[in-house]
């Protein structure tokens, strides 16, 4: 209830600031054109097609406004423009094609693809669309989404459709290298200037900005920092016990032991989307490897034969015994549901797991995997920008609607992840809840090593090449193989 | 005939069985009209205990997070029914034309077609969607249509083939005495006598089209234009959907193909020993 | 009169042109471009034609997963063959002994022939699943406990040594009525007299049914191993549905790692490669087929 508050506080703090396509009416005293009302404004006659377009958008849903047909129309005394503010007006003609006289009429729809169909992801999801909407409301959004964790089902949807031309407006896509997997000097769209128009590469922190540039460009516009390195817990079973949650991989199997006699299952494990294990065994390696060591795994400075590779095979050989039997048929989300029935205690998950605990009521703990405290194993979600949107200049709107501090407050909040952005203010962090308070603060300070299996440490082949690794060691169990198999999988990948 | 021990027996036996057949169907609806309250993977045998249709309205319409089925049922009739329609049409001429009317190399000819029915239609994936996409036919359902249409010429081809041979040769020669020609006997005889056979060949396509899924999941991407096969799975995929509505939607997907083969199973049951069992 | 004659020979041929080319095209065309794909090096998303050899197909018999699909296959086409021959043998069996509601019955039997693999997939997936020591069992479990039978639990398709197996439990329920209907029109084509004539030289009914039946029976028998056999190679749908590659790919068969390596990670070329192994697979069981009854057409 507190977060549904908050929520809303915000979004009235928001209006009342009236964010994004802020602008201002403009009513005009005398019959003048676009080109001198531009060149009135903001110094160079070059915005009219900006002013143009924000007038016909505000002029769909509000017809107090003029419509304008042509660029060059003169326009009568009395008529009210709406001029937007600066940034926007600068991106519009970054983005715009002269070409499409189409887009100077507002409108449209902004599809809008992602797998956030999950509860908190969906609702965070809702809370942009509904800042959208605010100072976009002539446009039509249309939700995308494609269920399926860490979008392996979304990804195979996308890519024929990028290949065919016709992608949505815009998509989720991880920082890093997953961007690779999409051809982006084919099919995206470079995002450096609206990075300079909106300032965002002096607030996003430049450890994310090294992950976010691929090839020298910038291809998303990152809303969120998602930790994967959380060891959750069952409160009520660990006072039970008198346990406390582990430091380090020896007092962990000793907590296996005592909830395993007392048969509760001590740590929880799904597969069935087929990355869930793997990403336990990148926490694991996060674990055995200095953050160094790890980053250099997927640069080739690191060899995979590395013993702490070794060494975090036979921990996650040794948790085996002490999973639940059914981790195939279970995902992410529905093992969970062991922990929430006091049936198992412990599991390792992202913090989007943080979501789902909350919107079934679940108080649970957190701590670092063990072995990991002070690394920030990260992951970012992002929007792309495809070549061949629809509606360009809607998507315009919609990254800067997520590149902002409201919007990013707004989103993180319910999708129990934390802002990208490095101005967030200690009043307006006070907002979130303990888990992600505390998380800001370790992204502060840890150590940053990227995710693997969420698209940021290594391009997809290679991710699809670790996942299938591991989930065969799953049931072989042979260490050395799997080895040797994630050896050949690094050269593979860098050998190329 | 039998003693009264051995025919009760067989009766238990056949009713098991009838029940392993069965079991699938109660699940479905027995767990489609539970409420979500209700809904329990661990109690999936019991019968609802209230009757609602709300994983009905939810797997149609959609809910948080998800689209409903409702526009890829739509999608679906609009691909099938052309896509019968025309395959049908097509086999109609084609099997007409192999059975009565032999040139030189048919017989080759027919047999290289046919092969056509069985390959793997991964061996034809890649080319497909490029030559869609050149034709800028790729994501959209005409591409579709397309698809099942050339890929249906086998089958269709094939039953009509072997109803045409049905045909007394005397009908066709006494029309070929009156003068009639290729075309001619073709409007004259076997079309009038073709419904059975479209019968049959316009449930077979029907059902094998609404069923598709390697088509549709690799052609038709856009969750706007997707059949309701891919739909389904989506739905059933994603771990927010409650599994009352998983199960609702099933139902909904299979029903045409269902209703078809309750009232008109016995041309399907002719499509299946047309298609097979004959060469 | 020998010029209409003339006349329809040229439209017959005319007619069947475009079924005829597109079928050139779509089907044998484009085998031949995916096998060139498959000596080519495309393996991201932009292509890239150039010829590599047999590179792929190496990688591929390297690659221990597709190793493990190969071996599902083989076990999952015996298991689903022979399971849906024997379970539809049977039935007709019992149904061809003038059994009241018989229609009923053959109804029931054959419905799952109607469903979508997708259908099949998604019911079966929650029967199958074993349910947990410690939240309970579900499904087939369950229903198993409930009859007293719980010794008979398994793990199904979460247990790597049942994987596939599983698998081909939904396929032979879907398929076996199938096999029901073929056998039934054949044993209600086996004339009477036939059996009344073996019955009167003493034998049993069993003894009959080895030495009358059956060896009439042989051709169904052939028609539905080639059709059972070719779906049984090329399934995809089902295991989408239902298990997807299941715990150290017990589940996973070649159709599917195909799509996953071409449409998940850009292995264009890999995936032709399968594809073509795939191809090669299904017609050493297909083509042997067509030569015979090509040859029987012309006999006729």
């Amino acid at each position: 209830m507190r977060k549904v508050v908050w929520f809303l506080a915000v979004l009235v703090v928001v209006g009342l600031l009236g964010w994004a396509q802020a602008g201002t009416p403009l009513v005009l005293d005398k019959p003048s054109s676009l080109a001198d009302i531009s060149l009135k404004v903001f110094g160079d006659s070059a915005y009219a097609p900006a002013i143009m377009r924000a007038t016909n958008s505000k002029a769909l849903v509000d017809h107090s406004f003029a419509r304008i047909s042509r660029l060059d129309e003169i326009l009568p005394a009395g008529a009210k423009l709406w001029v937007p503010d600066a940034a926007w007006a600068k991106a519009f003609l970054a983005v715009w094609d002269p070409n499409r006289v189409e887009d100077l009429f507002g409108g449209g729809k902004l599809v809008v693809g992602s797998w956030w169909t999950a509860g908190g992801e969906a609702e965070g999801l809702e809370a942009l669309f509904a800042l959208y909407r605010e100072s976009f409301p002539d446009v039509v959004i249309v939700n995308a989404t494609v269920a399926g964790g860490a979008g392996f089902v979304f990804k195979a949807v996308l890519k024929p459709r990028l290949i065919a031309g016709d992608p949505p407006d815009t998509f989720q896509l991880h920082a890093g290298l997953e961007v690779e997997g999409y051809s982006p000097e084919v099919y995206l769209r470079p995002l450096d200037d609206l990075y300079a128009i909106f300032g965002w590469d002096k607030v996003f922190p430049p450890d994310l900005l090294d992950l976010m540039r691929y090839e020298g460009h910038y291809w998303g516009v990152p809303v969120n920092i998602h930790r994967s390195n959380v060891l959750w817990y069952n409160k009520e079973i660990f006072a039970r016990y008198g346990l406390k949650p582990p430091a380090n991989w020896d007092e962990f199997f000793q907590i296996c032991e005592v909830l395993k006699e007392k048969g509760i299952v001590p740590i929880t494990l799904a597969n069935a989307g087929g990355w869930e294990a793997p990403h336990l065994f990148e926490t694991i390696l996060a674990s055995t490897l200095t953050p160094e060591e790890y980053r250099g795994l997927w640069t080739g400075t690191t060899p995979w034969t590395h013993p702490g590779v070794t060494q975090a095979l036979e921990i996650l050989k040794k948790m085996l015994d002490y999973v639940n039997p059914d981790y195939s048929a279970h995902t992410w989300d529905t093992v969970l549901e062991y922990i929430a029935a006091g049936r198992g205690a412990m599991n390792v998950m992202g913090d989007w797991a943080m979501g789902w605990f909350m919107a079934k009521g679940v108080d649970v703990g957190w701590a670092p995997v063990p072995g990991t405290k002070g690394v920030f194993v990260a992951l970012s979600d992002t929007f792309a920008f495809p070549k061949r949107a629809s509606n360009p200049i809607n998507v315009i709107g919609w990254l800067a609607v997520c590149g902002s501090k409201e919007g990013q407050i707004a989103f993180n909040m319910r999708k129990g992840s934390i802002p990208a952005r490095t101005d967030i203010t200690p009043e307006e962090k006070a907002q979130f809840n303990p888990y992600l308070q505390s998380c800001m603060e370790d992204w502060a300070r840890d150590a940053i090593v990227p995710s693997v299996m969420h698209g940021a440490a290594a391009p997809e082949s290679w991710v699809v090449d670790f996942k299938d690794a591991i989930n065969l060691f799953l049931v072989t169990k042979d260490v050395a193989g799997t080895q040797a198999a994630l050896v050949a999988a690094a050269k593979a990948a860098l050998g190329k | 005939m039998k003693l009264r021990p051995a025919r009760l027996l067989l009766y238990i036996v056949l009713i098991a069985f009838a029940l392993y057949y069965l079991m699938p169907v109660y699940v479905l609806v027995v767990t489609s009209f539970k409420s979500f309250a209700e809904v329990n993977l661990y109690r999936m045998w019991n019968p609802p205990r209230t009757f609602s249709l709300e994983s009905f309205r939810r797997a149609l319409f959609g809910g948080m997070g998800y689209q409903g089925l409702a526009p890829n049922i739509l999608n679906s009739v609009i691909m099938v029914v052309p896509a019968t329609l025309i395959s049908a049409a097509l086999g109609s001429l084609n099997g007409y034309i192999f059975a009565r009317w032999q040139f030189r190399g048919a017989n080759i000819l027919f047999t290289l077609a046919l092969f056509g029915m069985f390959i793997p239609y991964q061996s034809v994936l890649i080319p497909l969607v490029q030559t869609l996409k050149s034709i800028g036919l790729y994501g959209t359902i005409p591409g579709l249509i397309l698809t099942h249409v050339i890929y249906g010429i086998p089958i269709t081809t094939l039953i009509f083939r072997n109803y045409y041979a049905t045909v007394p040769k005397e009908l066709v020669e006494a029309a070929r005495i009156d003068g009639a020609g290729l075309l001619g006997v073709y409007r004259r005889i076997m079309l009038p006598l073709s419904l059975p056979g479209f019968a049959v060949v316009l449930i077979w396509q029907f059902t094998s089209i609404w069923n598709d899924f390697l088509f549709a999941v690799t052609i038709a991407q856009n969750p706007a234009v997707q059949p309701v096969t891919v739909a389904l799975n989506n739905l059933a995929g994603s771990f927010i959907v409650e599994w009352n509505v998983q199960m609702a939607g099933a139902l909904l997907a299979a029903l045409p193909t269902l209703l078809v083969y309750i009232f008109l199973g016995r041309y399907f049951m002719r499509g299946l020993l047309a298609g097979s069992l004959k060469g | 009169m020998w010029l209409k004659r003339k006349r329809d020979q040229v439209l017959s041929v005319l007619l069947v042109l475009p079924s005829a080319l597109a079928i050139l095209v779509f089907v044998y065309g484009f085998i031949a471009l995916t096998t060139y794909v498959s000596f080519s090096n495309w393996n991201r998303l932009v292509p890239d034609y150039s010829f590599v050899g047999a590179a792929n197909y190496l990688r591929l018999f390297q690659n221990p997963r597709f190793l493990i699909t190969l071996r599902n296959l083989g076990v999952f086409t015996g298991l689903f063959v022979g399971g849906s021959l024997v379970l539809g043998f049977l039935l007709a069996v019992f149904l061809d002994r003038r059994i009241k509601a018989e229609g009923l019955f053959r109804t029931i039997y054959l419905y799952p022939l109607a469903l979508s693999f997708i259908v099949t997939g998604v019911v079966w997936r929650w029967l199958l699943n074993p349910g947990s020591p410690q939240m309970g069992s579900t499904g087939i479990n369950l229903l198993l406990e409930m009859m007293g039978l719980g010794f008979l639990k398994t793990g199904w398709y979460t247990d790597p040594r049942i994987g596939i197996i599983a698998v081909a439990v939904a396929a032979i329920w879907q398929m076996s009525g199938y096999v029901m209907a073929m056998y039934l029109a054949g044993l209600r084509g086996i004339p009477e007299e036939l059996r009344e004539a073996a019955r009167v030289d003493g034998a049993s009914e069993l003894q009959i049914y080895r030495y009358v039946v059956l060896p009439l029976l042989r051709p169904i028998t052939f028609g539905a191993l080639i059709v059972l056999g070719h779906i049984s190679l090329k399934i995809y749908d089902l295991v989408v549905a239902m298990t997807g590659p299941g715990p150290g790919y017990s589940c996973d068969v070649p159709a599917y790692f195909m799509w996953e390596l071409t449409f998940r990670a850009n292995r264009f070329a890999q995936g032709a490669g399968i594809a073509i192994i795939l191809l090669v697979i299904v017609s050493i069981l297909i083509v042997p087929y067509l030569r015979y009854s090509l040859r029987r057409e012309v006999e006729t």
